[in-house]
C-alpha cells in the first residue's frame, strides 16, 4: 500500500495537469503504513474513541470523502462501510476511511477478504435488508470482478422485483493513473453509465465530492461514486466545507466557469485540467465555458445544452477512451439535441486507444492534458 | 480434525431415518409436510404441461427435490427469516406461504405477478410479503447476497436467519467460495443449502468436482458441514433445525448438502435421455421418490391411511388446477409499463 501511496504522491508531483502544481506534500504518515490485522468478531468491536476527531478547515478531495462518510454515519445508524483495507491502520488504502474504525467500531467499518464478488453481492443483500452500505472497491479496476453483482443485481433488482425492493447501496471506486499500468489505470465510468438502474457520478472538486457522496449514501438507488486518486491529495483544490452543508442532488450538472466562445463538457479529474486550459485560453482572448458533467447517469444535459446554444461550439474532454466511451455519449447527445446550433464539428479529447502503459513518458502521452484541450478548442473556433 | 456430519447416509431405507416425535414434530406436522410436498409436485407437473401446450414460454422444474426443500423451509420461520431460493425452489415458495395462484401469475407473466409484475422469468422467485428475494439467471450469485442480508440482520441485533439455495453445479462458482468465506468470517446467520441433484444440466457430479461431498468444503471455511439424505423430509428438517438454532444463537452459518435427484430434464429446453439412463431415473421415480418415502413412513407409523393421503393429494391437484385456470385469465401488463421501476423514486 505504501508503495501505491508513494506512486500517487509522485504522480501528483509530476502530473502535468493542474494537479501537478499542487503542493508536493508527503502523504499522511498513517496513510503510508500498511494496514494491520483485525479481529473477526463483530462482537468485540465497539467504538473505542471518546473524542471526535477535529474537522480540517480546508478539505482535500480525500478529506471530503472521509468526512462525508463520517457525517452520514453519525447521522444514520443504517450506514456502514465495507471493503478491502477500509479498517486498516492507515484508514484504507488511500486514507479515505481515516479515523472511522476508531469512531464507529468494527461492526460498521468492516474489512472484507480480497473478494470483489462478495463485496458487490453482500452490499446488495445488506441494502435489500434495510441498511445503507458503502462498498468500497480499492480501484475501479477491481470493480470489474464485482460486475455481476453491480450490473446484474444492484441495477436490476428494483425492476425485476416490480418495484418491491430497492437497493440503496453506494459503490465507491477510485480511478487513478500514476504508473500503475494497464490493468490498474482504467476509467470505466462509461461502462456503468451504460446500465439503466444505476446512478453514476464523478465529482471533480472536494465540495462536490462531499455533497454528492452524502446524497449518494442516502439515495434509494444504487450509486456508482467514482473518485480520482489523482485528485485526492491536491491541496490547491482544498476548500472549506461546513458540516451543515446540504447534500448536492444527484440530478444536476453545473457550469463551473462562464464563457462565451466555446463550451467544454468534462468531469472528474479532467475538470481541473479543463479549468486550467480555460484560464490559459482567456489570456489568448478565447472565452471558454466549462460545464461540469459530474452526473453521468441519469444524464443532465441541460446546462451543457444551454451553454452550447450560446457558444455554438463544443469540446468534450474525458479521461476514458474515445471509442464508445462517455465522451461519445456526451457528443452524441449534443448533436441530437443541439444540431441546429452547431457551428463546427464537436471535438473530443480522450485517452489514446491503448492499454495504459507503465513508463511515465508513455503514460503521460496516453492521457489528455491542458494542451490537448487547448488545441481542441482552437480547432472548433477556427 | 473437523469432520462433517452425515445424517441418513449409511443405508438406503424405504421410509425415514428419523422419527418425527424425536425431532419435535406432531402427526399434524407430518401430514402438513406431506400436503406441501404433493402440492409442490402437482404444481410442478401442471406447470410443465401448460408450457408444453404453448401457453407459457419457459419452464424449469424441481421435481424430485421436494423433501429437501420442504424439510428445510419447515425448520425456518416464514415472515421473520429471509429466503434466497434458486430456480428449482417451488417447494420453498409454497412452504413459506406463497400460494399456487402467486406462482401461476409468474408462470403466465401476468400484470399482477407478485414476484416482479411480469419482469422476471418464471422460477426466479421473489415475494416481498415472505422475505423472498428475486435472483438472476447466472447461478449462485445469490450466495454473496445472502451473506450480506444475514450480516444486516446481525448488525441490527435481530435473530433472523437467511436461507440460500444452490445446486452442486452452483458450488463450482467463485460466488460460492467468496460468499461462504465471507459469512464464516463475519459469523453471518446463513443456512447454505446445496441441493445436490447430481447433474449440472447434463454434467454429472464426477465431472464437476473431485470430492464426494460438497459439504466437505465447509471444513475449509471453518463452518459446520452436514450431508443429509435429501429424499428424507424428516432428516432434512432435523439437520436444518439444528443449523437454524446455531445461527440464531450467533454461532454463524452452516453448509448443508442434501443428496437428492431431479427426475425430469433440466428445463423445457433439455432432453435428459442424452446423458443418463432411464434405469437411474426410475429409482428416484419409485422407491426413492421423496413423496413415496414419506407416504411409506406415514403408513408404517399409522399416522394416516392410504385413502386419507390420496384425499390430500387430490385436493392439492384441485388447488393447483384452480390456480392455473384463474391465473391464465388475469390481465397482461400493458406496453407502457415497461418503463416503470428503473429508479426507486420513479
Amino acid at each position: 500500500m505504501a508503495e501505491e501511496q508513494e506512486k500517487v504522491a509522485e504522480a501528483e508531483a509530476e502530473d502535468v495537469s493542474a494537479a501537478a502544481e499542487a503542493d508536493q506534500e508527503a502523504l499522511p504518515q498513517e496513510a503510508q503504513e500498511a494496514s494491520g490485522e483485525s479481529a473477526p468478531e463483530a462482537e468485540q468491536a465497539e467504538a473505542v474513541q471518546t473524542e471526535q476527531r477535529e474537522r480540517p478547515n480546508k478539505m482535500r478531495m480525500v478529506d471530503a470523502i472521509n468526512w462525508a462518510m463520517i457525517d452520514e454515519m453519525r447521522a444514520d445508524e443504517d450506514v456502514f462501510l465495507m471493503g478491502e483495507e477500509v479498517a486498516g491502520g492507515s484508514g484504507g488504502t488511500y486514507g479515505a476511511s481515516r479515523g472511522m474504525l476508531e469512531e464507529f467500531g468494527e461492526r460498521r467499518i468492516r474489512n472484507t477478504p480480497i473478494s470483489e464478488m462478495v463485496i458487490g453481492g453482500a452490499a446488495v443483500g445488506a441494502a435489500m435488508n434495510g441498511l445503507k452500505p458503502i462498498a468500497e472497491y480499492m480501484t475501479a479496476n477491481f470493480a470489474m470482478l464485482g460486475m455481476d453483482a453491480i450490473v446484474n443485481h444492484a441495477a436490476k433488482i428494483y425492476s425485476m422485483f416490480g418495484g418491491q425492493f430497492n437497493v440503496p447501496v453506494t459503490y465507491r471506486m477510485a480511478a487513478t493513473w500514476s504508473q500503475n499500468s494497464a490493468t490498474h489505470s482504467q476509467t470505466i465510468e462509461g461502462w456503468f453509465a451504460h446500465v439503466p438502474g444505476l446512478k453514476v457520478v464523478y465529482p471533480g472538486t472536494p465540495k462536490d465530492a462531499y455533497g454528492m457522496l452524502r446524497a449518494a449514501i442516502q439515495d434509494p438507488d444504487p450509486v456508482i461514486f467514482y473518485e480520482s486518486i489523482n485528485l485526492y491529495y491536491n491541496r490547491r483544490l482544498a476548500e472549506e466545507i461546513p458540516a451543515d452543508m446540504a447534500p448536492i442532488p444527484l440530478d444536476r450538472n453545473v457550469v463551473k466557469r462562464e464563457g462565451s466562445d466555446v463550451t467544454i463538457l468534462t468531469y472528474g479529474r479532467m475538470l481541473s485540467v479543463c479549468l486550467g486550459a480555460a484560464a490559459k485560453l482567456e489570456k489568448e482572448g478565447i472565452s471558454a465555458e466549462v460545464v461540469d458533467m459530474r452526473v453521468l447517469r441519469p444524464l443532465d444535459l441541460e446546462p451543457a445544452l444551454a451553454s452550447f446554444k450560446k457558444t455554438y461550439r463544443a469540446v468534450v474532454a474525458t479521461d476514458d477512451w474515445r471509442s464508445v466511451g462517455m465522451g461519445a455519449e456526451l457528443a452524441a447527445s449534443l448533436y441530437e439535441h443541439g444540431f441546429d446550433y452547431l457551428d463546427a464539428p464537436i471535438e473530443r479529447v480522450a485517452q489514446k486507444e491503448v492499454p495504459t502503459p507503465y513508463n511515465r513518458t508513455l503514460e503521460l502521452s496516453a492521457f489528455p492534458d491542458e494542451e490537448d484541450v487547448i488545441n481542441a478548442v482552437k480547432k472548433v473556433i477556427r | 480434525m473437523i469432520e462433517i456430519e452425515r445424517v441418513g447416509m449409511d443405508e438406503v431405507v424405504a421410509g425415514s431415518h428419523v422419527n418425527h416425535e424425536a425431532v419435535g414434530l406432531t402427526r399434524e406436522d407430518v401430514l402438513e409436510l406431506f400436503r406441501l410436498m404433493v402440492l409442490t409436485r402437482r404444481l410442478d407437473e401442471r406447470s410443465e404441461q401448460v408450457q408444453r401446450q404453448g401457453k407459457t414460454a419457459f419452464y424449469i422444474s424441481g421435481r424430485g427435490q421436494e423433501a429437501t426443500q420442504i424439510g428445510c423451509a419447515y425448520a425456518m420461520e416464514p415472515g421473520k427469516d429471509w429466503f434466497l431460493p434458486y430456480y428449482r425452489d417451488f417447494g420453498i415458495m409454497l412452504a413459506v406461504g406463497a400460494t399456487p395462484r402467486d406462482l401461476a401469475l409468474a408462470l403466465f407473466a401476468k400484470k399482477d405477478d407478485p414476484a416482479s409484475g411480469a419482469r422476471q422469468m418464471p422460477a426466479h422467485f421473489g415475494h416481498r410479503d415472505y422475505n423472498v428475494f428475486t435472483s438472476s439467471s447466472p447461478v449462485s450469485t445469490q450466495i454473496p447476497q445472502a451473506a450480506g442480508i444475514a450480516y444486516a440482520s446481525k448488525l441490527r441485533g435481530e435473530d433472523a436467519v437467511c436461507y440460500v439455495a444452490f445446486g452442486e453445479g452452483g458450488s463450482s462458482k467463485g460466488d460460492f467460495h467468496e460468499g461462504l468465506n465471507f459469512a464464516a468470517i463475519w459469523k453471518s446467520p446463513v443456512i447454505f443449502l446445496c441441493q445436490n441433484n447430481r447433474y449440472a444440466i447434463s454434467v454429472g457430479q464426477e465431472k464437476q468436482m473431485a470430492v464426494e461431498d460438497v459439504a466437505s468444503r465447509a471444513i475449509g471455511y471453518g463452518m459446520p458441514g452436514v450431508v443429509v439424505d435429501g429424499q428424507d423430509v424428516l432428516a432434512v428438517y432435523k439437520v436444518t433445525k439444528e443449523a437454524v438454532d446455531r445461527a440464531r444463537r450467533g454461532e454463524g452459518p452452516t453448509l448443508i448438502e442434501a443428496k437428492t435427484y431431479r427426475i425430469v430434464p433440466h428445463s423445457s429446453d433439455d432432453d435428459d435421455r442424452l446423458y443418463r439412463t432411464r434405469e437411474e431415473v426410475d429409482t428416484y421415480r419409485t422407491s426413492q421418490d421423496p413423496i413415496v418415502r414419506l407416504r411409506t413412513y406415514i403408513l408404517e407409523n399409522e399416522l394416516a391411511t392410504d385413502e386419507e393421503l390420496d384425499h390430500i393429494d387430490k385436493e392439492a391437484l384441485a388447488h393447483v388446477d384452480e390456480a392455473l385456470d384463474w391465473a391464465e385469465q388475469q390481465p397482461d401488463p400493458v406496453a407502457e409499463e415497461a418503463a416503470l421501476y428503473v429508479f426507486a423514486e420513479a
